[in-house]
Parts: C-alpha cells; sequence; structure tokens
C-alpha cells in the first residue's frame, strides 16, 4: 500500500466508495425485506393467538342476559359478522383488508377500528416521543457528568441514579408525581391543564425508567472507549477531558447504546399503557386496556400490527445509523482487505 | 526557572522519580529512583522488558500515568521547570506542543469514526496554533512530509482504510505537527511488519534531525535502540541497570542484566545451525511435509475479482528439521499454515503430510490426522483456556483421542509438563496465575503430550520478551533433538528464524519468492525482498562493530 502509486490512488479510493454503496444498498434491501417478514410475523402469530382464545367480542356483547336474546339469534349476529367462517378464511381475507387499509370493525365500539385509532394514536405518539427524547437527555446528562466528575463519591452517586430509576415502579412515580407538583407544590394543574402542560408529568414518568439502562449503558460504554490508546493519543495533543469526551469519545460510545435505544422501544410501549392510565390520557394505552377486556379481536389485532410497525420503523432507523456513524460498517470487506 | 551551567542545557532532566500505583492491597511502587536526562536533540533509548517500568516512566513524562499511578517522589524538569506534579490544566499546555507522543499501536491510536485531516488538524484546533483556513493546507503538506501519497486523499478517508504503517506515519505526523522539543515514542514499531518497522524509525530519524526534536524512545528491542540511540538506559523491575552512550553500554556492559539481555537478543546472536549441519539433513531424504502448487482463492463481499492469498506455493520439509515460513502480514503465511493443518481447503494444489494427502481427508480421518500435526498459537493468554487448570488442559488432548485411563493421562501429562520445565506446583494453577513463557510452555506441553510428527509453532515465541523468548526457543531446540520432531516455525522476525531453522520459505503476496537453506537466503538472497527483509532486522550496526 504505502509504494502505491499516485496516479491510481485516487482511482482506488473511488472504487473502495462505489463498492461501499453496492455493498450499503444490498443491505438495505435486506433489512427491508427482513421489516415486512417481521410484520407478517407479528400479524400471523397475533392472529392465531386471538382465534385460539375461547369466546370473542360477540359472544361478550351479546350473551349478557339482560339483553334477553336467544341461542339462535346470538348465532345469526355471529354470522352477520362472519366470525364463524373457517379460520384459514378468515385469515385471508383479515390479511387481504389489512393491505388494503381496512382494519375492520370495533364490536365494543361499534365504529370502524381505524377511526378508533385516528382519536387516539396522536396522545400516544406525542406520549412516546416526548417521553423517549427526554429518557435520551437524561441518559446523556447522567453519563456525561458522572464521566467528568471530579471526585469519586461524585462519580459513584451519579452512577448509582440508574439503579435507582429503574427501580421504581411506573404507576408509584406518577401518583408520586401528581401529589407533589399538583397538589402539594401546586406547580402543574390537574384540571384543565393546556395540551402541553398535560403531558408533563406523563413524559417525566415514562422517561424516568427508560433513562435508566440508557444511562447505564452510555457510562459503561464511556468508561470502556476512555481506555482506549487512541484517547491517550487525544490527551497527548493537549486536549482537555472534556474536548476529548466530546469529540472522540461521544460518538464511539453512542454506537453500541443505540441498539439499545432499538430495543427499549417495546419497554416504552408497555410504560405508555400504565402511564396513561394514571393520568387518564386517552391514548392506545386505555384502547388496549378496553379492548383486551371484551377480547375486542379486531382493534387488538390492529395495535399489535401498528406496534409491530413502529417497532420495525425504529429498528430499521438504528440499523441505518450505524454506517453514518461509524464508517467501518460502510463497508464489511474492510476488515480482510 | 532554574539556571542550568553548560552549553547545551537539557531538554528533560528526571531525577528520582519514584512513581506507585494503588491496587486493593495498597500502593506499589512500579518505577524507583529512576534519574536520567536528554539533551536537545539527542536519542535516548529507554530499554526493557515486560514489567520494567520503561512505559511508566514514559507516561509519567507526558503526564499521562493512568488513574491509579502516582509520583510519589522526585522530579521531571522539562527545560528547568519541573512538571511532575502539574495539573491537568496545566500539563495541556505542554502535551502536544513541547512534548509529543508516538504511541506503540497504530491500529488502535486513532480514533476510528473520525477521518486522518480531522485527527490531525485537532492538534492545531487545541493550541489555537493556526487560523482555521490554514490548517488544511498545513495537514496535506505534514501528511506528504512523513511520505503519504497523495495527502488530499488521505486527509479524508479515515483509519481503516490505512495500512498499519500508513497509520503510524499519521501518529508521526500529529508528533512532528507543532516542532515539539521531545518526542516521546513508546514502542513505535512493535506492532509493525520488519520492513515497515525500519522505514518508519527512519523517518522518525530524519524528522527528529529536521525538526531538532529529542525524543525518548521505549523499546524492549536492544537491537532497535543499537541502531537508533545516542545513550541508551537499561531498566528492570523499576530500576536503572545501567546507562551510557550505546556504544559504551553495548561494548562493555557493566550489569549482569545488560549481559543477559545482550546474549538474549536474537539479532545479536549468532546462529545456532549455521556451523553444525546435523546429520538428518545428510542422511536419505524423508519429506515429512510436501506441499506442491498451493492455492487459495477468497471471493470477495461486493464483487470484484477474486483474491489469492496463496499463489502456486510448493515446499518441503524434512523430517527432524525446522523450516521457517516467513513472511509480513498479507503474505498468505497464516493461509498456507491453515490448509496445512486441516483447518482450510485449499483451491487447488496438494499437501501431504507424512505421506497422507491432507485435502482427502474428512470426518474420523482429519480428526485422526490432527494427533500428528500439533500447533502452538502466538498468544499464550489467548490459547488457554481460563478455567482449566494446567493439568486439565495438557490432559484435554489424550481424552479426546487415546482410549487412556484417568490416571496414565495424568502420568503421561505430568511427564510432559516436567519435561518442558513446568514446576509441579504449577500444575494446579490457572493460566492467569502463570508468566507469558510459563503459559507457552504449557502450550508446547498440550501440543506434545500427543506425541505428534509435525509442531507448528505460528509465531510462538512473537509475544515473549527476549530473555523468555531465549528460554523457550532453547527447549524447543533440546525437544526437537530428544523427541526428533519436525518443526514448521511460522515468523515475522528474521533474527529468530535465522537462529533456530534449518530451512526457509519466504512468502510475499502468496508466493515464494526465495527458499532454501537458512546459510543460502541469508547469505545469497535470490529476490530484493529478502535482501530488503534481512536489512531490517535490528541491531546492524553492533554487529558490524563485533
Amino acid at each position: 500500500m504505502g509504494s502505491m502509486a499516485t496516479a491510481t490512488a485516487a482511482a482506488v479510493v473511488s472504487e473502495i466508495r462505489v463498492r461501499e454503496g453496492r455493498i450499503m444498498s444490498a443491505y438495505l434491501f435486506n433489512r427491508v425485506a427482513q421489516a415486512f417478514f417481521v410484520l407478517w410475523a407479528a400479524f400471523t402469530i397475533s392472529f392465531v393467538l386471538l382465534q385460539a382464545m375461547p369466546g370473542d367480542a360477540i359472544l361478550i356483547k351479546f350473551q349478557n342476559p339482560d339483553l334477553g336474546l336467544t341461542a339462535q339469534q346470538v348465532a345469526e349476529i355471529r354470522a352477520s359478522y362472519a366470525v364463524d367462517s373457517p379460520v384459514p378464511v378468515q385469515y385471508a381475507r383479515t390479511i387481504g383488508n389489512f393491505l388494503a387499509g381496512d382494519f375492520g370493525y370495533s364490536v365494543q365500539a361499534g365504529v370502524p377500528v381505524a377511526s378508533l385509532l385516528a382519536a387516539h394514536l396522536p396522545a400516544t405518539l406525542k406520549l412516546a416521543s416526548l417521553g423517549f427524547l427526554l429518557a435520551a437527555v437524561l441518559a446523556g446528562v447522567i453519563a456525561f457528568l458522572s464521566s467528568l466528575a471530579p471526585f469519586a463519591w461524585l462519580r459513584g452517586a451519579l452512577q448509582s441514579v440508574p439503579s435507582l430509576f429503574i427501580s421504581i415502579p411506573t404507576f408509584w412515580l406518577g401518583i408520586m408525581l401528581i401529589q407533589v407538583f399538583s397538589f402539594r407544590l401546586k406547580l402543574v394543574p390537574v384540571i384543565n391543564p393546556g395540551p402541553w402542560q398535560e403531558l408533563i408529568l406523563p413524559v417525566v414518568t415514562l422517561a424516568v425508567p427508560i433513562s435508566a439502562p440508557l444511562a447505564q449503558v452510555l457510562v459503561r460504554n464511556i468508561d470502556e472507549v476512555m481506555t482506549r490508546p487512541f484517547v491517550a493519543v487525544a490527551r497527548a495533543k493537549g486536549a482537555t477531558r472534556l474536548w476529548v469526551l466530546w469529540r472522540h469519545v461521544a460518538k464511539n460510545a453512542l454506537l453500541p447504546t443505540l441498539t439499545i435505544a432499538g430495543v427499549l422501544f417495546g419497554e416504552l410501549i408497555a410504560g405508555a399503557v400504565v402511564t396513561e392510565t394514571v393520568f387518564g390520557l386517552n391514548g392506545i394505552g386505555g384502547l388496549t386496556e378496553r379492548a383486551v377486556g371484551s377480547q375486542d379481536a379486531a382493534v387488538l389485532q390492529a395495535i399489535v400490527v401498528l406496534s409491530a410497525l413502529a417497532f420495525v420503523i425504529i429498528n430499521l432507523a438504528v440499523d441505518l445509523l450505524y454506517p453514518v456513524l461509524d464508517p467501518r460498517l460502510r463497508t464489511k470487506t474492510g476488515a480482510v482487505a | 526557572m532554574t539556571v542550568i551551567p553548560g552549553p547545551f542545557p537539557p531538554v528533560l532532566e528526571v531525577e528520582n522519580l519514584c512513581i506507585a500505583y494503588a491496587d486493593s492491597s495498597g500502593e506499589r511502587r512500579a518505577v524507583h529512583d529512576v534519574s536520567f536526562r536528554i539533551n536537545p536533540g539527542e536519542v535516548v533509548a529507554l530499554v526493557g522488558e515486560s514489567g520494567s517500568g520503561k512505559t511508566t516512566t514514559a507516561q509519567s513524562i507526558i503526564g499521562l500515568l493512568a488513574a491509579n499511578g502516582r509520583v510519589e517522589r522526585g522530579s521531571i524538569r522539562l527545560n528547568g521547570t519541573d512538571i511532575a506534579r502539574w495539573t491537568d490544566r496545566q500539563l495541556d499546555t505542554v502535551r502536544g506542543a513541547r512534548i509529543s507522543l508516538v504511541p506503540q499501536d497504530p491500529g488502535s491510536s486513532l480514533n476510528p469514526v473520525k477521518t486522518i485531516g480531522s485527527q490531525l488538524g485537532e492538534i492545531f484546533r487545541i493550541h489555537g496554533a493556526l487560523r482555521s483556513d490554514e490548517i488544511e493546507a498545513r495537514v496535506i503538506s505534514l501528511l506528504a512530509r512523513v511520505g503519504l501519497s497523495e495527502p488530499a486523499l488521505r486527509a479524508r478517508q479515515y483509519p481503516h482504510e490505512l495500512s498499519g504503517g500508513m497509520r503510524q506515519r499519521v501518529l508521526i505526523a500529529i508528533a512532528i505537527a507543532l516542532k515539539p522539543q521531545l518526542i516521546i515514542a513508546d514502542e513505535p514499531t512493535s506492532a509493525l511488519d520488519v520492513t515497515v518497522q525500519k522505514r518508519i524509525l527512519d523517518l522518525i530519524d530524519e524528522l527528529r534531525a529536521e525538526y531538532g526534536a529529542a525524543v525518548l524512545l521505549v523499546t524492549h528491542d536492544l537491537g532497535v535502540a543499537a541502531d537508533r540511540a545516542d545513550r541508551i538506559v537499561v531498566l528492570k523491575g523499576g530500576r536503572i541497570q545501567e546507562q551510557g552512550a550505546t556504544g559504551a553500554v553495548l561494548a562493555a556492559p557493566r550489569s549482569p542484566y545488560t549481559r543477559q539481555l545482550l546474549a538474549d537478543a536474537p539479532s545479536f546472536t549468532a546462529p545456532l545451525r549455521l556451523a553444525a549441519v546435523r546429520p538428518s539433513i545428510a542422511s536419505a531424504p524423508d519429506d515429512i511435509v510436501v506441499v506442491e502448487g498451493l492455492v487459495r482463492e477468497f471471493v470477495r463481499e461486493g464483487g470484484g475479482s477474486a483474491l489469492r492469498a496463496v499463489d502456486d506455493l510448493s515446499f518441503r520439509v524434512r523430517r527432524g528439521t525446522t523450516h521457517a515460513v516467513v513472511g509480513e502480514s498479507g503474505s498468505g503465511k497464516t493461509t498456507t499454515i491453515r490448509s496445512i493443518v486441516g483447518f482450510d481447503r485449499p483451491t487447488a494444489g496438494r499437501i501431504a503430510i507424512d505421506g497422507i494427502d491432507v485435502s482427502g481427508l474428512t470426518g474420523e480421518g482429519l480428526r485422526q490426522f490432527r494427533r500428528k500435526v500439533q500447533l502452538v498459537y502466538q498468544n499464550p493468554y489467548g490459547s488457554l483456556d481460563p478455567r482449566q487448570n494446567v493439568l486439565q488442559i495438557v490432559t484435554e488432548p489424550l481424552t479426546n483421542f487415546l482410549g487412556l485411563r484417568r490416571s496414565d493421562r495424568e502420568e503421561k501429562a505430568r511427564t510432559i509438563l516436567a519435561r518442558v520445565g513446568l514446576p509441579e506446583e504449577a500444575l494446579g494453577r490457572r493460566p492467569l496465575a502463570l508468566s507469558g513463557g510459563q503459559r507457552q510452555r504449557v502450550a508446547i506441553a498440550r501440543a506434545l503430550v500427543l506425541d505428534p510428527q509435525l509442531v507448528v509453532l505460528d509465531e510462538a515465541v512473537s509475544a515473549l520478551d527476549v530473555s523468555v523468548q531465549a528460554r523457550i526457543l532453547d527447549l524447543l531446540d533440546e525437544l526437537q533433538s530428544d523427541l526428533g520432531l519436525t518443526y514448521l516455525f511460522v515468523s515475522h522476525d528474521l533474527a529468530v528464524v535465522r537462529q533456530i531453522s534449518d530451512t526457509v520459505s519466504v512468502l510475499k503476496d502468496g508466493r515464494l519468492v526465495d527458499g532454501g537453506t537458512v546459510s543460502d537466503v541469508f547469505e545469497n538472497p535470490r529476490s530484493d525482498y529478502t535482501r530488503e527483509l534481512i536489512n531490517a532486522i535490528p541491531g546492524r550496526k553492533r554487529r558490524a562493530a563485533a
């Protein structure tokens, strides 16, 4: 390499970039195909499980003795909803409808599932994205401060914050926050809050447990990157600790943290259900809770697919971010050549 | 500022330096009363083996001791100012500007996610030495100065796109960027191929002269120190054994330790084999290894032509001799070895070991074949299971092959462990509790316990300190004559190869460029590449003087 002719160097570099591009587009194609497979699998598994449940939404709604319907009449209603046709037929029909954008009809609410989702999704999206953002900021602040802390005791104290955060139950934190900030300090109104005011406490409640594992991974990665020789070289250039942390360590430590961030999205959905219940928010969490209670299969099916879609998109975004952050991942042949 | 008498005040004066590391059991002193000085433009070599305190001393000078390290006593005077107890903030003004560092391992010493240009340009930004619009031009001229082709392109590339030698040139460019008075070069070439080593050391020499910097060269290799340093400081166990002008130390070493080091350094020792041609070579030809027309191709990911790692390689090894396979990284020596031991299937060609065609073997046949051919790896830290004790490690191969009773297996393992010189009390220990030399003895015992015909030594002594290396080479030699073993010795170190081999194959880019008996190849090299390799062996100055 050292004796490489000057004229060919430019050609070699541009050839490398072309090859990187080819590898990247093959990679992208694979990942998107995988994403579709995951969606299909989520749909199928949830469909089978919902079918396997004894009883269904129609039985629950109409077998109520108060309604005084005969077994014959219930069977007729079931036929009209087409829930008595063979499972493979139902499967084919449902998947066809989903592909066409029709999520079916909620038996319990008596409205199309699509309009239920439209009513409940915005609140959850706002809560989840703000919660995740705050979690990321919290994790970053904890990790950076603990790595810059001048004293061992301060460092230890900061590093134990995530363990504390992770062990707080979401419902308890939510109730405590309402108690302290709304009732005692009267900082956030509980009655008729503004559209953003009502989000403050739920977002904090959601962010705290999610920031904990993020911060733990980030702290560990920063510590690990700090021991690498290039950090010593940067220090030998005369760079301050802050300079090294910000310009050399941060990007390297962020890479493994991204993976965790993708996985934590699941936690986010679970956390949102509890948080929405505690704060009485009208989101997907509450919708899920009610749909489970009434075995509203169409609603549940749509929520599962929607969650899977969100999960797939987040993880796809994470995977596509890697090569942006780490040039070594733009080509897998780099290690061999 | 203290006034220093004399026409040339020293750049660096280290006096009675004591450094301790804190661990769970308290403080342990690693450097004891070390004193030396470096005059302007001088090269001083700090020579020692692992644990000698040479790196600790160097780190303390640039203020980069590990977090648990502490300067207990003594002073480090840079141009007369004691910086031993300076805070990080004070040191930041000195680091990079007046003292700089060329690190040991260029592979991990550059930030993988930043371009070469930004990492070199950074030093000007940190010290505010240049206006930001001047930096790029300066970066490119520096990259050109350290010998990189297409410097403008290199500045936009990432570290993983450069070879080890090129990365070390970048790190040298960083070290000289602000024309420091002192460059600390901490084993600057130990991770590089031999021919690259020489070029890098030449470059440091050249730039030192051009920029008038003094160099503190930290090295384990007396040969390198002999060639490059004006003065040598020999360290052992954190104490200075002796110091003085290079010629004087090498010609008349005063301390027994220096004498020992000189005797053990392969670059200085006379070859063991050249004088006595052993009877086995003279007797009837009996080739245990026959490699004919070996080719191994790898398919490149993302298209492109196949990569030919080994290209039409042929050589033979006579029973009871040592054959060296020499080459730098990418020469195909590892691929060749993997094919010979049956880990990898060649694309074309024939390999016969003791009359058995290796490429035809599968399943049980291949498993039985592995008994005959055993491997000793380079890294004695990674090749032993940390959860097994020494006896278990050596007994395990017997469990796999011979249907021996447990007590017989242990008996056999104990015999061989005693044979490789491991004390009885070490048998119950785990690898972590052993020294590097002891671990390599365990690895050798594990290879020998199955009574193999051929032992492949894959850089088996490269990771060891010279004095340990010398003992292991003695052991290998002894075992060979006692047990009639054949060695295939894979190495990048020609000095060691010359010392213990009978015949040699020199590989470059997958091809055989030179081959024959060691004396032939060393005295009448047929290829330029072999000549270059021989010239790159450090310690020529001393050999020439002797």
